[in-house]
């Protein structure tokens, strides 16, 4: 083996990840040994036990936790599915193959381990997240959901067959999308010096057509709605690796606000799982403010938009004066906006003038 | 000025003009009753030998009558007592001429039924009937007669003698009728199920006018024990009764008379009575006066101190038998049955017999078929008015864990010295409160042990499932932990099976 410049981020966390599903087999093998129903604890998902952590700046889980026992007829059938799980992942993982949840539904049934529905395999998915403190990206399993990256980024890849290949990501328009091997990609250089997430594809392709990776130094991160986890751990790395800020644009309503929160602070469905968020990433638009300074064409917000104001009013993650003016500022105007309405100004008024005036005003 | 004129009708005459009352309304119902009046008699006729009976019934077609009737031949053969030459002619050709006119257990109310089907036979198609008998002597006797209705008298067409050379007993009886089977042939594929059931003793065969073969074979060869004749019990009897027994009794005393003639009658509790209806005990009962039988009868029915009627003159099918019979027809799951102690209705002392059966072949429905016998006949007709039915729509089921979506069949069995019919022909029985009560409180004693069987394989169930996740679940933690942890050898979880195992035997 030619040896690394730097110890790669990538091989190390699979390191990790195949130890750790090997420590959780050998632990369930000696219980069994020693004549004991093996049993295995992991901190508790239910909602009485997550908290918003303002060190760490995302939900995380307390102190409670909760014991699957084989020895409980109830928890024998989730039990023995999270053993298979843990064991299909290391299959996959040590083949370097990836799978996707659907995959490990079927997957199973070649084992005699019929999941009910997907929801029952996606929960078991999530209980191993929780045992081991991995996210299932880790484990080679992705969600069916895709979003895409464009911008003066190489990278090299990992993935069986293409290792040590390398490729700039300015060499598809569409972008290229951030599917498992871009996941497990090291970064190799950029030029760039910010990342800007964007909402939508009709907006992501008109930045790139527009050039502006070029004109403000950017990667530019389709997240197609609300970003999928391994859109989040990409933006995350970006941010941390390449030591860029992050750049956020949304819909001006309370749903894409919350996308733009999520990546970071994170969600309370993932709060057992670390490395999703990009606490340092900046909101950048469309605030409600901006409908009000830019007199954008504006829909009135319904009944569930206004319910939604008032629950993200009342989140933790949303108490930063920032978010609380937006907020109100919606609640005051009633009025949603989204991307496109930038549009009566003309094609590119988006990118000429309200991008670099956001830019400044939330650098 | 119209002329009213009256004329004296025989028996057959009355029932030739009211048959309907007798069963035989219209074509497909006279063809059931006719077979079933036939076979009942047969069975009467081995049990009274208390010979496991044997009957072979056959209906062949014999000709067209209209459009929707046919004319059949019925034939049915017994293994029964036979009958003594010289009685077959009145015994097959007078209306109420028979052997069933004494107090005890009877298939037959009347000595009717046969009859009117022979009746029933000649009036549709003009034929005579056929009997063959024998009680087992060296000859066999053979008739061929028709009834001479207006006058009720049988009119012999032709007699045979026959030798007997393997001692045959039995009676055959042959003759046509008109009807319309393929309507009633569900109801009597039903009788014939019903009558297995309830005689698991009894081996039936069916031929029917297509050729289909219905067999029924027994199970067992015990037989309850034959009833005993026995004298009518004063709270049972009315006026004609008591002027009918003071013509005959050689007793010239009340005292004699009550202890002489009456079920359960000694002299204690007569001389009680007599003091009770103020009689004097020597009083002759030829003398007593009209209304004074009428008050004798009145006074029998006032006074509290007789004892009820013993079941002696009862037979029931019995515990052992009801189930037989009840597993041989239904093929359930499990059956419990539940015999009642003898009680009496207005002096006729009957015994009632239930038995739920669960599962196996019965269907779910969402109502419990219900199976009703009366003197080991089932009763087919008119089953909502029926006492059983009343009294099984008002129990609580859900008290038992029984839901009327679950396999459940319920059989009631009443035997007595008289059923309450409500009608001639034998198809329901009247609501009395004695009976009723019986009904109700054996189910109920059925329906607790069916709770408990329920129960317990309820429990036994939930055992065998949660052993069978352990056994299916353990060997593949076992496995893929193995795996996952790099192990040649896979961990042994006999042990871990054994204890879940040996934890549930414990609690079994």
């Amino acid at each position: 083996m030619k040896p690394k410049k730097h110890k790669s981020i990538i091989t190390k966390r699979r390191k990790e990840v195949s130890s750790g599903l090997e420590s959780l087999g050998l632990k369930i093998y000696e219980q069994l040994d020693k004549g004991d129903f093996p049993s295995i604890e992991m901190p508790s998902r239910s909602t009485e036990n997550i908290y918003y952590d303002p060190q760490v700046r995302q939900f995380i889980l307390g102190d409670k936790k909760v014991r699957r026992k084989a020895r409980n007829i109830r928890h024998l059938r989730p039990f023995t599915q999270l053993v298979w799980t843990a064991f299909f992942s290391h299959e996959l993982t040590s083949q370097r193959k990836t799978s996707t949840l659907r995959d490990v539904y079927y997957s199973a049934q070649a084992y005699e381990m019929k999941f009910k529905d997907q929801q029952e395999s996606n929960n078991i998915i999530t209980d191993l997240e929780t045992v081991l403190a991995f996210s299932r990206e880790d484990f080679n399993i992705f969600p069916e959901e895709r979003s895409a990256v464009f911008g003066d980024l190489t990278i090299e890849y990992t993935v069986p067959g293409y290792e040590g290949k390398r490729l700039n990501l300015t060499s598809h328009p569409d972008g290229v999308m951030i599917g498992p091997a871009l996941t497990s990609a090291e970064f190799v250089k950029t030029t760039a010096d910010k990342v800007i997430a964007i909402e939508k594809g009709g907006l992501f392709t008109r930045f790139v057509e527009e050039g502006v990776h070029k004109k403000f130094n950017a990667i530019l991160v389709l997240t197609a709605g609300q970003a999928p986890r391994a859109t989040r751990h990409f933006v995350r790395r970006l941010n941390r690796e390449l030591n860029v800020p992050a750049y956020i644009f949304t819909d001006g309503d309370p749903w894409g606000m919350h996308i733009a929160m999520v990546m970071i602070s994170g969600s309370a469905n993932a709060a057992h799982l670390r490395e999703l968020t990009t606490p340092d990433a900046k909101w950048s638009g469309v605030w409600a403010t901006d409908i009000v300074n830019y007199k954008l064409p504006a829909d009135p917000l319904d009944e569930v938009d206004i319910k939604r104001l008032y629950e993200l009013q009342r989140d933790p993650r949303y108490k930063d004066p920032l978010w609380q003016r937006e907020i109100k500022m919606f609640l005051k105007i009633r009025k949603k906006a989204e991307q496109e309405a930038f549009s009566r100004y003309g094609l590119t008024y988006i990118v000429d003038e309200y991008l670099p005036a956001k830019l400044e005003e939330t650098k | 000025m119209a002329k009213t004129t009256f004329e004296e009708i025989s028996a057959a005459d009355f029932f030739y003009r009211n048959r309907d009352i007798a069963g035989f309304t219209n074509p497909s119902r006279a063809i059931f009753a006719a077979t079933r009046e036939l076979v009942e008699n047969s069975l009467d006729a081995a049990e009274s030998l208390k010979t496991p009976p044997d009957i072979y019934v056959r209906l062949s077609f014999d000709g067209e009558a209209s459009s929707e009737t046919k004319i059949y031949k019925l034939r049915v053969e017994d293994n029964g007592i036979g009958v003594p030459p010289r009685h077959i002619p009145s015994a097959f050709g007078q209306v109420l001429f028979g052997s069933k006119y004494k107090l005890k257990q009877q298939r037959g109310t009347f000595g009717l039924g046969g009859k009117m089907a022979i009746l029933y036979g000649q009036i549709t198609t003009h034929q005579p009937a056929c009997i063959i008998s024998s009680t087992g002597v060296s000859k066999i006797y053979m008739y061929k007669l028709m009834i001479d209705i207006r006058r009720n008298r049988p009119l012999i067409l032709d007699r045979k003698v026959l030798i007997n050379k393997e001692r045959w007993r039995g009676t055959i009886v042959e003759f046509n009728l008109e009807g319309d089977y393929f309507r009633a042939m569900p109801k009597i594929l039903e009788y014939f199920k019903q009558t297995a059931m309830v005689n698991p003793y009894a081996n039936l065969t069916f031929v029917d006018p297509k050729g289909r073969l219905y067999k029924f074979t027994r199970v067992t060869m015990e037989m309850p024990d034959p009833p005993k004749e026995t004298l009518p019990h004063p709270y049972g009897v009315d006026v004609e009764l008591l002027q009918r027994l003071i013509q005959v009794t050689p007793h010239r005393n009340m005292m004699e008379f009550l202890r002489n003639h009456f079920h359960r009658v000694g002299e204690i509790t007569a001389r009680k009575f007599l003091e009770f209806a103020n009689i004097r005990s020597s009083k002759n009962p030829k003398k007593l006066a009209h209304n004074e039988i009428v008050r004798l009868m009145r006074m029998l029915k006032k006074f509290r101190e007789f004892l009820p009627p013993d079941a002696s003159c009862l037979s029931p099918l019995g515990e052992e038998l009801l189930r037989a019979g009840v597993l041989k027809e239904l093929k359930p799951e499990f059956v419990v049955v539940h015999q009642r102690r003898p009680s009496a209705y207005a002096g006729h002392p009957f015994i009632i017999e239930v038995a739920i059966a669960y599962g196996g072949e019965i269907p779910k429905r969402g109502t419990f078929p219900i199976y009703r016998f009366a003197n080991r006949i089932p009763l087919l007709y008119d089953e909502a008015s029926d006492v059983s039915v009343r009294v099984i729509n008002s129990i609580n089921w859900r008290r038992y864990k029984v839901t009327p979506d679950m396999p459940v069949a319920i059989a009631t069995h009443i035997c007595s010295t008289k059923i309450p019919y409500k009608t001639v022909g034998k198809e329901f029985i009247a609501d009395r409160p004695e009976v009723g009560r019986e009904i109700a409180n054996g189910l109920r004693g059925a329906a607790r042990q069916l709770q408990r069987f329920l129960t317990r394989r309820e429990h036994v169930d939930r055992e065998q499932r949660r052993l069978g996740i352990f056994s299916k679940y353990l060997p593949k933690i076992a496995q893929f932990s193995a795996q996952l942890a790099g192990k040649e050898k896979t961990p042994d979880i006999k042990k871990l099976l054994w204890s879940v195992k040996s934890f549930e035997t414990e609690k079994a």
